[in-house]
């Protein structure tokens, strides 16, 4: 069994990281230099961090598998980032921020972690605005703010509806000037494809680099993994094409623990699926329903007419009705099955029956379509072009797609994994989500790890390794690794089999779509893992991939992601078994509220709402790699233990 | 529908390009562009021929990675889009398609369409950023920015360094690129102190990667998926010349107090 400490600080909640902060051991300026720290991933967490530790006098090396740090899928975020600023005197503040997420979350995050995030965040628009960050500002020149879903105050920060490409434009200046200064080498085009573990310490990546094909050992005195969510283990989502659990899963099959891995999260508001060759979903931003209402007709027989020939009473604003006091802008989650329910009814419109109005005809109406216009125009647009069809004149069709995972790696409150040296930042971690994240907090979390968490947490481990005692990457560890990771190369190239990577990555997607989805079942879950099984072993015998090893290769990229996100969800289906109880974004049909219950006689819930079980549930899962691929991964638990909040049970009503 | 493809295919580098002709497979006119190579390389792999590379990821017009000149335009036929949001109902069954990758010395092929655009992350190196140092920042609200410099850096910052200003240049000059860059930084009270110095250094730093003169054609403007003005480069062409009458701050003689 893994031994999990999860390292929460003692002291009162609102203490805690003060406190921490304040006992952890300090590294003197002359010594940082010593110690080398290789970050994968240049998103908002990693060029944070890789700038931040620059900055702090750390040699540090960046490697990401772009051409660019710019290009990291953090550059796609549209909405915004919440930060507890309280600049709108609505009420907010860091308790609030902390309690909502929490809540959010459906009280399977870490209370202590959460807490840390939502005091940090306020550091983090002081230090993008410094850098030139571009965020929407009101006539006195001061910050403007937005509403997002699963909050009662206006404290996301935004930048039109490309807040995402700013803040990384930013945290990417910051890593460009540190890369100009000497303090950061960066390598692009670099993948890292195994972890190299010495004596139970993470101390070295295997890297390939795509243009020429040469594989790389590189060693460190601590490894900072910040490469993203896994989303596209579902083939479509809302992720970049590029993004893979890769690093984080050949870190898994080292001996670090991965954590939660059913948590995903379906997001409402996406563009729905038009034909077979479809590559990826684009999101229309959760900042829409601030304005947009959403609605099917009442009647099944109405889902085939234009909706301008479905008269308002015939219109159910179902969201407004089931949930009227968050309304529009109930949690993810909560809309994402309420949209399917209304589908699932037969209500659902478009040609595929999968999809739901997000009309914006009233807000038009009381605003004028200038100022509807400036706030969304590029989503408008947006859509215009993937659909040919003008939302200012008639209502956007939309449907749920995957769009983020809060599960990931295991982290204790330093972000470090069970195994030493190994630390993981942003959506790459599993910490402070729980079972569903609120809009807007996903960049918030990877600039408070990357700016001000790991900065100050990772001295607790280097403090205690010895300056130059960095293993050499000739010794048989690196040598094995390297190794492993030649063979696939040449296994994969050798080209016996005949299914292009691409085709194994649809089946896999369509599969775990259907029995890992929306809503889960254990017979569908059991059913899962065993296709699962057999697409990959038909994986081993029948891949192919064309070219050479030796030259760029996309075929050969996507094969080693493919591979490994076949491995994953054959685990996110036995995580999402072993769970029997409905939290946030994982959904269980055994367990949801029916009209037996009392909290649906008091009005706390709707019936089929997510039910957990708090008694047997309330522990983080972490799963550990068995000693040979034909075992069975280990559940190891962390217990959830909440000092502060009482788990309740979640109300939008 | 049907189209032709005519595709450059190039193995490296080093090696001499060629374009090879292709028939696409029956395609939907709601896919988009790079959903027909998609296709057409799922046809290629099944054949046993090696797909085309092409580079892509965000799919969603942000990411600045999609870069394909399609019958001699970068980003296709479409203003103010990439390529990535180019849609196959922007043509017609039986067109002929030429497709070829960004060319510019500055961006070396790397196979086939794909090309090297790391000559813009260098010149952002030598000098695209506001020092400041994490957690030395004064509350956000304490630095005022008038919304309408606001709004003109936002335009400026929405380019996504894809680098079709640059392929569509004659001079293969980035002045648009940098343009936007450094009217972005110049425009917000944050980015005064080192705003002579910094369009000083990226402007050299552009010259020494090999980008050429601007000779004012707009043609980068016309392709640029982001509509970035060419206002921007009469802005950096300004405060360029202040920076040469500035030249180098002069350094005062002796130490602190100690
Ligand atoms: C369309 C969309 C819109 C969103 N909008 C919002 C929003 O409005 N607000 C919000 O808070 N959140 C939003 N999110 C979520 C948020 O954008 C992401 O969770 C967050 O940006 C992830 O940042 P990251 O730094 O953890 O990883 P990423 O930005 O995904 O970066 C991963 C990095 O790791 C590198 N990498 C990965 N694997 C390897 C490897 N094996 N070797 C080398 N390098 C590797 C990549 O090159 C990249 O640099 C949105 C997400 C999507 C999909
Ligand atoms: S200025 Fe326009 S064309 Fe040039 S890199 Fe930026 S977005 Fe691309
Ligand atoms: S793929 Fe990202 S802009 Fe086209």
């Amino acid at each position: 069994m893994a031994t999990l400490n999860s390292n929460i600080p003692s002291g009162p909640l609102s203490q805690k990281w003060e406190n921490h902060k304040f006992s952890s051991k300090l590294i003197n300026p002359a010594n940082k230099r010593k110690y080398k720290i290789i970050v994968v991933g240049a998103g908002l967490a990693g060029s944070s961090t890789s700038a931040t530790l620059a900055e702090l006098g750390y040699e540090v090396h960046n490697f990401v598998f772009h051409d660019s740090p710019r290009r990291a899928h953090s550059v796609a975020a549209q909405g915004g980032i919440n930060a507890a600023k309280n600049y709108q005197n609505d009420g907010d503040s860091v308790h609030r921020l902390f309690y909502d997420t929490i809540k959010g979350g459906d009280y399977r995050a870490r209370e202590a972690n959460v807490h840390r995030l939502a005091e940090v965040s306020v550091n983090i628009i002081d230090q993008c605005a410094a850098q030139g960050v571009p965020f929407a500002r009101e006539y006195g020149g001061l910050l403007d703010n937005r509403s997002f879903g699963g909050a009662q105050v206006s404290r996301t920060f935004y930048a039109r509806g490309q807040t995402g490409q700013q803040l990384l434009l930013g945290a990417y200046s910051a890593l460009n000037k540190m890369i100009g200064a000497g303090g950061v080498i960066s390598h692009t085009h670099s993948e890292m494809l195994d972890l190299v573990v010495v004596n139970g310490h993470a101390k070295g990546i295997i890297v390939r680099d795509l243009q020429t094909g040469g594989i790389h050992r590189h060693s460190a005195d601590a490894i900072v993994l910040a490469t993203g969510g896994y989303g596209n283990v579902f083939n479509l989502s809302t992720y970049a094409r590029g993004s893979n659990v890769t690093a984080s899963w050949r870190a898994y099959k080292r001996g670090a623990t991965f954590s939660n891995p059913c948590y995903t999260q379906i997001h409402p508001t996406c563009i729905p699926v038009s034909g077979e060759y479809q590559s990826k979903l684009t999101l229309m931003s959760e900042s829409l329903r601030n304005d947009g209402r959403i609605w099917v007709p009442k009647r099944k027989e109405d889902a085939k007419k234009a909706p301008a020939d479905i008269a308002e009473s015939d219109r159910d604003y179902y969201l407004e009705r089931m949930y009227s006091a968050f309304g529009n802008l109930a949690p993810r989650d909560v809309a994402s099955r309420a949209a399917k329910t209304v589908c699932d009814e037969g209500r659902g419109i478009g040609s595929t029956g999968l999809g739901v109005y997000l009309d914006f005809a009233e807000s038009i109406r009381r605003l004028g379509e200038d100022k509807v216009r400036e706030r969304y125009g590029n989503l408008f647009s947006m859509y215009h072009e993937i659909t040919n069809e003008n939302a200012y004149t008639s209502p956007m069709r939309i449907y749920p797609a995957v769009h983020y995972t809060m599960g990931g790696l295991w982290v204790d409150y330093n972000l470090m994994s069970n195994l030493p040296g190994l630390f993981v930042l942003g959506e790459a971690n599993f910490s402070d989500h729980g079972a569903n994240r609120l809009g807007a907090s996903a960049l918030m979390q990877g600039l408070s790890d990357g700016y001000f968490v790991l900065p100050n947490t990772i001295a607790t481990y280097l403090s205690t390794v010895k300056t130059g005692g960095r293993p050499g990457t000739e010794i048989g560890e690196f040598k094995e690794a390297e190794e492993n990771v030649q063979g696939f190369i040449r296994r994969a190239t050798s080209g016996k089999g005949s299914r292009t990577p691409d085709s194994f990555h649809k089946q896999l997607g369509k599969l775990m779509w259907e029995h890992c989805g929306m809503a889960r079942n254990k017979a569908g879950l059991e059913k899962g893992i065993s296709l699962i099984s057999d697409l990959r072993e038909e994986y081993r015998t029948n891949l192919r991939v064309l070219g050479d090893a030796e030259n760029w290769n996309q075929q050969l990229e996507k094969a080693a992601r493919v591979g490994d996100f076949i491995e994953l969800g054959e685990l996110m289906c036995r995580d999402a078994l072993m769970r029997e109880e409905s939290c946030g974004g994982h959904f269980r049909e055994e367990y949801q509220y029916t009209a037996a219950d009392s909290e649906v006689q008091q009005g706390i819930v709707n019936v089929g709402d997510v039910k957990r079980r708090d008694d047997q549930f309330a522990f983080v899962a972490a799963w550990e790699f068995p000693e040979s691929a034909d075992k069975a991964p280990i559940l190891n638990k962390e217990p959830l233990v909440y000092e502060e909040v009482k788990m309740g049970t979640r109300s939008y009503k | 529908m049907k189209v032709t493809l005519k595709v450059w295919r190039q193995k490296n580098a080093k090696a001499a390009g060629e374009f090879k002709t292709y028939t696409s497979p029956e395609l939907n006119p709601n896919m988009s562009f790079l959903e027909m190579l998609d296709v057409l390389n799922e046809e290629l792999s099944n054949r046993g021929e090696e797909p085309v590379a092409f580079d892509h990821d965000c799919r969603e017009g942000i990411c600045g990675t999609c870069a394909l000149v399609i019958n001699g335009t970068p980003h296709g036929p479409h203003k103010g889009v990439t390529t990535c949001q180019t849609y196959m109902r922007s043509f017609k069954d039986g067109d002929q398609l030429i497709i070829e990758p960004w060319r510019a010395g500055p961006f070396p092929i790397i196979k086939d369409l794909v090309c090297d655009r790391k000559s813009f992350d260098r010149i952002q190196q030598a000098g695209g950023f506001i020092t400041v140092r994490t957690g030395s920042a004064p509350d956000a609200n304490s630095i005022p920015v008038p919304k309408g410099n606001s709004d003109l850096a936002m335009d400026a910052a929405q380019c996504i360094g894809c680098g079709a200003c640059v392929a569509a240049c004659k001079n293969a000059s980035a002045m648009l690129f940098v343009a936007a860059k450094v009217s972005h930084l110049g425009l917000m009270p944050q980015g005064q102190p080192e705003r002579y110095r910094r369009v000083k250094a990226m402007v050299e730093k552009m010259d020494t990667e090999g980008f050429g003169a601007c000779t004012v054609t707009g043609s980068c403007e016309a392709v640029c998926p982001k509509e970035i003005s060419l206002d921007f480069i009469a802005r950096l062409n300004r405060d360029y010349a202040v920076s040469l009458l500035k030249g180098e701050p002069k350094r005062l003689k002796g130490g602190g107090a100690g």
